[in-house]
């Protein structure tokens, strides 16, 4: 079974080229669904397969710039990216990340930088999580109250609109965002993409997790656009990284162009899905993606309190994640061959 | 009034501008570890691709940025056409919460 495994040339390890393959096919569908990089989930998988930390994430870094590219130009196509208000945001998320990741050197040398980044991503996590379903909670509600009245909500009807506060705020220059259908403020997505852009290099990850339900719950894009969006700015943040990890000699690009094989089929898969589920079934299913995350770091936390537990969190937390990767991409593949059976059929019928 | 808001996007956007370059003037960073692909087990493309690694970052980082946004629209096109064969609607969608 020799054949089963390839010697990486720059990191000198074998690696099971298979899994590449299957990773890659995984979080191909499920950023290509959610408009993230998903180095959440790539990196451990990267370091399970062999790879040491460091290559992991400048390989995971690498193939995210592909994958984003094919998931944005599949977005693209739909009319989910808003490439105005991308321009815009990468302003913010360039200069925060650079001011994040200064932060985190001076962090590290009062030697607080574990304590910060753990808590910090995990009270930053938990509060996602609160959003998101405290808005799905309030969509519900105002579905009832409608349907109580004799009424209809409006299609694009969201719960939690702190975005028509936030674009009360009319200080010049303004900016029409035609594709997201928003008018406000150019300074409201600068400062939203700084802020993103400094927790995400504060905390070490490119940003999607954040960025995303940022654009929906700040900004007020629509679901998809959001994620269109937001993997225009991950594929250019992703090439950047791809750039600067290379240079320090830490990606694989044989790996990198493995996993962007199985990462090809898994991003058209994720982002054609989005054709076929509504906004509100996007934004449950990344809440559940940030409450798994959410239990991942918990058990990786437990040691620290619980001595002797290292081994087991850690097998919990592998399982964890890889199981959360196989049951969303299964429901995102589902629920696109359904779609898509759908509208074929339709079409057929149409003549 | 109209003075005070210019003055105000200057020092905002110069804020913007500075704080990366304040940021880096305060930041530290460690010396650069350099590791250096073992090429004697290697050979075809594997082996040049290891070379060039050694030989020169630089020239080895242009080629993965150019290599990795090539592949991705070659696959990008691919699909196209395989989706486009299948028969699903690649050009529109319902924009719609739920």
């Amino acid at each position: 079974m020799d054949w089963l495994y390839i010697l990486m040339p720059i990191s000198g390890v074998t690696i099971f080229w298979p899994g590449l393959i299957i990773l890659g096919v995984g979080v191909g569908i499920i950023g290509g669904f959610f408009g993230m990089g998903g180095a959440w989930m790539v990196t451990p998988g990267l370091n399970i397969l062999g790879f040491p930390m460091a290559f992991a994430i400048g390989t995971d870094i690498a193939h995210m710039a592909g994958k984003s590219l094919i998931s944005t130009m599949r977005h693209g196509k739909f009319g989910n990216v808003d490439y105005k208000l991308g321009v815009i945001m990468i302003v913010g998320t360039v200069g925060g990340f650079e001011v994040g990741a200064q932060m985190i050197m001076w962090l590290e040398r009062i030697g607080s930088v574990d304590k910060v980044v753990r808590y910090g991503y995990l009270a930053l996590l938990t509060f996602i999580a609160w959003l998101v379903f405290h808005d799905v909670a309030k969509r519900r509600a105002k579905d009832r109250a409608a349907l109580a009245s004799g009424q209809k909500v409006d299609e694009k009807a969201t719960g939690i609109e702190w975005h028509k506060t936030l674009h009360k705020i009319k200080i010049p220059p303004m900016v029409h965002l035609n594709v997201a259908g928003i008018y406000c403020s150019a300074w409201l997505p600068i400062f939203v993409s700084f802020l993103t852009g400094w927790l995400a290099g504060i905390l070490g990850i490119g940003g999607g997790l954040i960025r995303m339900p940022s654009l929906i719950y700040l900004l007020g894009c629509p679901t998809h656009v959001a994620v269109g969006t937001d993997l225009f700015e991950v594929m250019i943040s992703g090439l950047y990284g791809a750039g600067s990890f290379t240079y320090k000699g830490r990606t694989e690009l044989v790996a990198a162009l493995i996993m962007l094989v199985g990462a090809s089929v898994g991003a058209q898969v994720g982002s054609v899905a989005t054709k076929y589920i509504k906004g509100y079934g996007i934004r449950i299913a990344f809440g559940t993606a940030v409450i798994g995350c959410i239990v991942s770091i918990v058990l990786k936390l437990i040691p620290d309190y619980i001595a002797g537990t290292k081994a087991t969190t850690d097998i919990l937390a592998v399982w964890l994640v890889n199981g959360l990767v196989v049951a969303l991409s299964a429901y995102i593949t589902i629920r696109m061959v359904q779609g898509a059976k759908r509208e074929i059929a339709a079409k057929k019928a149409r003549g | 009034m109209k003075a005070l808001w210019k003055k105000m996007i200057v020092a905002v956007t110069a804020m913007f501008l500075l704080m990366p370059m304040a940021a880096f003037a305060a930041g530290g960073g460690g010396a650069g570890i350099v590791i250096v692909a073992d090429t004697r087990k290697l050979s075809g493309i594997m082996a040049w691709w290891s070379n060039l690694y050694n030989e020169s970052h630089l020239y080895f980082t242009i080629l993965t940025i150019i290599i990795i946004p090539t592949v991705g629209v070659i696959f990008g096109v691919l699909a196209d056409i395989v989706m486009h064969f299948v028969g699903i609607d690649l050009k529109s969608r319902d924009l719609a919460e739920h």
